[in-house]
């Protein structure tokens, strides 16, 4: 910088002396400097998009590019998982550590593709859709970090999410060899699928050390509660079907199952069901007419009726969600999205971020034993209640279900909300529809609990010229015992405020006082009234048509008995 | 031309170095700065986790062979009944050790086994017996019963302590209704012993439940057993002190940031956290003080620091600093909850924990992050920077929130209990429970009963939080009492005002006089439905049943000799909308402290305040009628309706003790104050003479029940806008109001 300084000075001088050809040889000189500086300046300060477009097409890639990993069959297999592990016991909260934004930093591990001996991959699926789809997401997020050693949770790449497609001891091997895993410490693991046959475990089989498990289906007994994570199970259907979200109000049915995994006992009971309430169920299954596919998946029959699948769906107020071998179900996603209430019949299931999202305020949950119950129950739930928890469930859908980046990022914040739970996201905010959020009061200052007294209060007088009037204020205002401050405001630049006790005389005073009956003054306001409203986006302001009076005012009583004597006497 | 080519060698120099200069110098600390942005401005390179291009599978396939594999195997009634049998002990579940059968359904009575003789059982554990079978919950019958609760002393497990029972173990198992604890709930507040203070209670509690307190997320059974707050022999039984927020300053800080004083453990379980302490203390803003002088030879174990933190630790006054300091310090100490945390509660001083592993008070229920910071004993330093960190805002409303959660659920021992027993009433009755906003917000579960409704908006509490209003019409409820003889009777009159209100929906007739109901022909023709409901029992107590054909919000309570008119009524309808969870009335009365007498007294004279509006005229949300049938205790109730008095009193005590606020007294005609009282029929009972002295008695009665006084003065009274103000009477709205 400085070289240049100095010969740029130096240059105008110099030019005169010079032949015309030498000037312009110089010239081009000076530009191609003055182009690479530019140039240079450029690619300083505008490194990113430069830099992304190279990776954007660098990661282009494909995921049998993945380095592969052979298992050794002798290799370390974690310990099953510890039921008292708990944050203070199993999870390293120094890696989090202290920051002035109160956000976990999260690690993904690039994804490899790990072989048994024989060359056998260790899940049939490898990287699901899904699971890509959740990675991507946390790092688009402000969660990430590619800095392993500045990390406090690390996700691993092995997808987990369904286990049928997973060995269990090698997956368990491989998650053993990441170069982290310490135990399993701080180490987030997906699955949306637990257990296997015959009796479903209701948390992942794959031995996982003091990992956390963000869980679709857990039970009561497997759930440790303020440690893992409970998650919906993810409905392949959320991504292709778009369903207008519905007013609340009645529908044409009152409740409709729609699962075709139903236990042969339950679909005998909620047969009997049909039978004693007729038209006001829909009892719907898989429709054996058509063939297996994509196709068959979006049908659902009824007496050889068929139906499309979700939409019949938003035609019922409660949809039953009734376990399978599973407690967790797809279904759950998809009765949400369209906006019909859930009637959960899964004992013991622990609900999607129960941590957080208050259930019941969207669903109904009926033990296992009352479904023969099930409509004298949901019969007694008042109208708006049913609208209430109509809009809820759609909002819960929308907010937390409706994709794996929604899903991904729920887990993520309520994990931050436990590290830095002083900070944490409350309860309005997780569960209040954007809507409520508009209309309601929650600031600190208007909580019911009003305090019983008050320390006074402090006059604030705004004041421009008119001097006599603001003593006057003063005068009076001072008199009262519970004013704890004056404060004025001298609002005029022009002039200094008036010192000690000096009056001063203010002749102008009488004409502004009809300040307020001036048409221009009222016109501005009214603009003001609109300008502000149109900002807020509503109008904020209530009108009320009552005023507040001491008791006795105005009323036929000695005035010298009246607390508030001179109200009014103005 | 020598010079030209020296300049000109001298220039290509300098472009060169200054080309170099920008290639290559600056090049190797902007990689730096790249590094320096990620961390520090949250900038991220993008798309760290590469974009696939290659078709990935579904995690889910689309018809998995789940049904028929499922369908082959066992019932899902035996995997219940496997459930049941394989969860049990630590692993104790609702779902398998507790029998919902024993509660039918909807209702939840919990049976106390009768005291034996010559059984020891402390204050404590006598109040909590005694709260029990005060409550409504109460039975005598272990037939009807839901729950079960021993009358074996338990609260203390201390082997050292004296109040511990022995032989607990065969005391209990000779109980003939034990059957393995099954439905049994065993309150404990300590358990465990010097050294290791295990929470082990000495004895086998089957499939008990547990209420205890200090209980670690450990043994905690979630949804199974309930944590309770530890609470001393001096905690009040009912009532109890309010929280000590007076006011609310702006800015919310008060004179320490953190405060602690307390005893270290300079060895042995939880002595860590405490013996650290000193690191944070700054004498300043943090004042953290510790002792080592307690027990008996404190002298032999104590180290270098002990003199010098035993003399500051005298300098300071704990009461002082606990109604001084914005936050404080709750550290485990030998176990894990202590009676600071109470303390810091009620003295709205936001508690910041450091007890790893204790199982919040009520942790099921509330929302602890809203009135509490939970700090981990692991970070124990940075514990200054983190409270410092915290927004004003968020100061202001943990405060306020302390102070509900005291008044709510902590400040007497029957708060607690009754805490503990409507828990578990809501996991029973499921479909009639109460969600998280109910519990965490004014007034808190305690008031709020979900076998009302499970609406939120059905409530009078709500409407605020959740955006929306109360329906804009309301039913007049008249009760009438004496014979309908002639058609200029006063009932017949405020009939027909009541019924020209725009926003009246339907009056009933609640008929709870002796003689029989007039025909029908003799009502007046009115353009709302008028509906007569002839009173059962014919008390005064059925004036506020929470009748089915009351659909609207609000309700009009009337005397039959009322007088009314029908500007009046609804200037009070768009008073009762801006204040829906309150009573909103026209004649006041007061009551006072009696100092000679040691007792409340009544009043009706004219004062310069009130705490009461008469339900002879006064309009209230219907939920009311609910909480006076189902929360108050027959006792009350009974004397009601044995005296016909003071029912209008004891609906004032109950929504004060609700709202924690005086009631609204709106403006009304003159005369009507002097016809209020019913000189019109001389059957009132207005004109009986003991009316009154039965009115005092009533108001300490119900304080005594309330456990303190519950009504509020106020000095306001709400008039329509342009009241008796110097403008034409025309402009007015509600000009009949002021017209005599």
């Amino acid at each position: 910088m400085c070289a240049s300084g100095k010969y740029s000075s130096r240059g105008p001088a110099l030019i005169p002396r010079m032949k015309t050809k030498h000037r312009i040889y110089y010239i081009t000189l000076f530009s191609v400097v003055l182009l690479g500086l530019i140039a240079t300046g450029m690619f300083q300060f505008w490194p990113h998009s430069i830099e992304s477009t190279a990776d954007w097409s660098l990661d282009r890639r494909s995921v049998h590019d993945a380095p592969l990993i052979q298992l050794p069959v002798s290799n370390p297999i974690p310990e099953r998982g510890d039921l008292s592990c708990r944050m203070h016991t199993c999870f390293d909260v120094y890696r989090c550590g202290y920051n002035p934004k109160n956000r976990i930093k999260v690690y993904i591990y690039p994804l490899q593709r790990f072989v048994d001996e024989g060359g056998v991959p260790i899940s049939s699926t490898g990287l699901s859709r899904e699971y890509n789809g959740l990675l991507s997401a946390i790092s688009d997020s402000e969660f990430y970090t590619d800095d392993v050693t500045r990390a406090c949770l690390f996700v691993p790449s092995i997808d987990v999410l369904n286990q049928n497609s997973l060995r269990i001891r090698e997956t368990a091997q491989a998650l053993a060899m990441l170069p982290r895993w310490d135990k399993g410490m701080n180490h987030l693991l997906f699955n949306m699928l637990p257990g296997g046959p015959p009796d479903y475990n209701t948390a992942l089989d794959v031995p996982r050390d003091r990992a956390l498990l963000a869980g679709g289906g857990f039970s009561t007994w497997t759930y440790r509660q303020g440690y893992d994570v409970s998650i919906p199970v993810y409905s392949p259907l959320s991504a292709d079907v778009e369903l207008p979200e519905r007013q609340p109000g009645p529908r044409h049915y009152f409740i409709l199952s729609s699962q075709t995994a139903i236990h042969r006992e339950y679909r005998a009971e909620l047969e009997r069901l049909k039978e004693e309430n007729g038209e006001a169920l829909l009892l719907l299954d898989k429709c054996s007419n058509l063939s297996q596919g994509v196709a068959s998946a979006r049908k659902r029959c009824y007496k050889g009726q068929v139906f499309d699948y979700p939409q019949i769906l938003q035609e019922s107020s409660f949809c039953v969600v009734l376990r399978g071998a599973r407690l967790g179900q797809a279904t759950l996603s998809d009765v949400l999205q369209a906006g019909c209430v859930p009637v959960i019949l899964a004992d013991s299931y622990i609900l999607p971020f129960s941590e957080v999202l208050d259930w019941k305020r969207a669903s109904v949950v009926i033990p296992e034993e009352k479904l023969p119950e099930m409509y004298t129950i949901l019969k007694s739930i008042p109208h708006r209640q049913v609208e209430e928890m109509q809009r809820q469930a759609r909002w819960f859908w929308d907010a937390y279900f409706s994709s794996m980046k929604a899903i991904g990022m729920t887990t993520l914040q309520i994990i931050n909300d436990r590290i830095y739970p002083y900070a944490a996201r409350t309860y309005e905010q997780w569960n209040n529809p954007p809507v409520v959020k508009w209309l309601s009061v929650n600031s600190p200052l208007f909580l019911p609990l009003i305090p019983p007294r008050s320390p006074g209060f402090t006059a604030v007088v705004l004041t421009y010229d008119r001097i006599e009037s603001l003593f006057r204020v003063i005068t009076e205002i001072s008199k009262v015992p519970s004013l704890a401050k004056l404060l004025v405001v001298w609002n005029n630049q022009n002039k200094s405020p008036p010192e000690g006790e000096k009056k001063f005389k203010c002749p102008e005073c009488t004409a502004i006082d009809g300040l307020s009956l001036d048409q221009t003054h009222m016109v501005e306001r009214s603009e003001c009234i609109n300008k502000f409203a149109s900002v807020f986006g509503t109008m904020p302001l209530k009108v009320v048509e009552h005023r507040a009076d001491p008791v006795l005012y105005k009323d036929d009583f000695p005035e010298k008995l009246k607390s508030f004597p001179n109200i009014g006497s103005l | 031309m020598q010079a030209k080519k020296r300049y000109l060698i001298l220039l290509s120099a300098g472009t060169c170095l200054v080309l170099l200069f920008y290639f290559g110098g600056v090049q190797l600390p902007s990689s730096g700065r790249n590094r320096h942005d990620r961390s520090h401005n949250g900038y991220r390179p993008d798309q760290p986790w590469p974009h696939f291009s290659d078709p990935l599978q579904q995690f889910l396939l689309w018809d998995q062979p789940d049904t028929e594999e499922y369908n082959i195997h066992i019932s899902p009634r035996q995997k219940r009944d496997v459930n049941t049998s394989v969860y049990k002990g630590k692993r104790c579940r609702m779902d398998s050790c507790f029998d919902f059968s024993a509660c039918k359904r909807n209702d939840f009575k919990v049976y106390v086994y009768p005291q034996q003789k010559g059984e020891k059982i402390s204050e404590s554990y006598q109040n909590i017996l005694s709260i029990v079978e005060g409550s409504r919950f109460y039975t005598t019958d272990p037939g009807q019963a839901c729950l079960f609760i021993l009358s074996l002393d338990t609260l203390d497990r201390d082997s050292l302590s004296p109040q511990y029972v022995h032989n607990l173990k065969t005391k209990v198992q000779n109980l003939h209704l034990w059957n393995n604890g099954r439905n049994h709930l065993i309150f404990n507040l300590y358990s465990g012993t010097w050294p290791d203070y295990t929470e082990d209670l000495g004895f086998d509690i089957g499939q008990a439940m547990l209420a205890k307190a200090s209980i670690s997320t450990e043994i905690f059974r979630p949804n199974f057993d309930v944590s309770i707050p530890l609470f001393s022999k001096e905690h009040p039984r009912t009532g109890g002190d309010r929280g000590y927020l007076k006011y609310n300053s702006i800015p919310p800080f008060r004179k320490y940031m953190l405060v602690f004083k307390g005893k270290r453990y300079l060895t042995g379980i939880g002595s860590d956290t405490r013996n650290a302490l000193y690191h944070v203390h700054n004498q300043e803003d943090v004042v953290l003080l510790t002792t080592c002088k307690h027990g008996k030879d404190w002298q032999k174990h104590k180290d270098a620091r002990c003199e010098k933190d035993n003399a500051e630790y005298d300098k300071y006054d704990y009461r002082e600093m606990l109604h001084n300091s914005t936050f404080c310090l709750v550290p485990r100490g030998r176990r894990l909850g202590s009676f600071r945390f109470l303390e810091a509660l009620q003295a709205a001083c936001v508690p910041v924990m450091l007890s790893n592993g204790w199982e919040l008070p009520f942790s099921e229920i509330i929302n602890w992050n809203t009135a509490a910071v939970i700090g981990d004993e692991r970070l124990l330093l940075q514990i200054p920077s983190t409270v410092r960190s915290i927004h004003q805002d968020k100061i202001l409303a943990l405060r306020q929130q302390t102070q509900f959660l005291w008044e709510a659920y902590f400040s007497s021992v029957e708060k607690i209990v009754l805490t503990t027993l409507e828990i578990i009433q809501d996991r029973v009755l499921q479909q009639e429970s109460r969600s998280t906003l109910m519990w965490n917000s004014h007034p808190g579960g305690l008031f709020a009963l979900p076998q009302y409704s499970a609406h939120l908006g059905d409530f009078p509490f709500y409407y605020a939080t959740l955006g929306i209003k109360p329906y804009p019409k309301f039913t007049a409820v008249i009760h009438a009492v004496t014979p309908l003889v002639s058609q200029s009777q006063p009932i017949l009159k405020l009939l027909v005002s009541v019924a020209k209100s725009q926003y009246c929906a339907q009056i009933i007739v609640l008929w709870n006089c002796d003689k029989p109901l007039p025909a029908k022909h003799r009502w007046p023709a009115t353009s709302v439905p008028v509906i007569v409901i002839e009173g059962e029992n014919k008390v005064m107590s059925s004036r506020f049943l929470p009748y089915e054909t009351i659909v609207t919000d609000a309700v009009l309570s009337l005397d039959e000799d009322t007088v009314l008119s029908t500007t009046e009524v609804d200037f009070a309808f768009t008073v009762w909308q801006s204040f829906p969870e309150r009573l909103v009335g026209y004649p006041a009365r007061s009551h006072f402290w009696d100092s000679n007498k040691e007792r409340w007294g009544y009043t009706s004279k004219w004062t310069n305040d009130y705490s009461m509006v008469l339900t002879g005229a006064a309009i209230y949300h219907r939920y009311y009628h609910f909480l006076y049938t189902n929360f108050l205790p027959a006792s009350l109730k009974g004397m009601v309706d044995q005296l016909a008095n003071c029912e209008d009193i004891l609906m004032n005590f109950l929504v004060s003790a609700v709202t924690k606020l005086p009631p609204i007294k709106v403006t009304q005609k003159k005369q009507y104050k002097e016809t209020m009282m019913g000189q019109s029929s001389r059957a009132s009972r207005w004109a009986d003479p003991d009316h009154f002295a039965q009115r005092q008695t009533c108001m300490n009665k119900f304080a005594s029940w309330f456990g303190g006084m519950p009504l509020v003065h106020s000095q306001m009274r709400l008039d329509p806008v342009l009241f008796k103000d110097q403008v034409s009477i025309l402009r007015k709205k509600y000009r009949d109001i002021e017209r005599l």
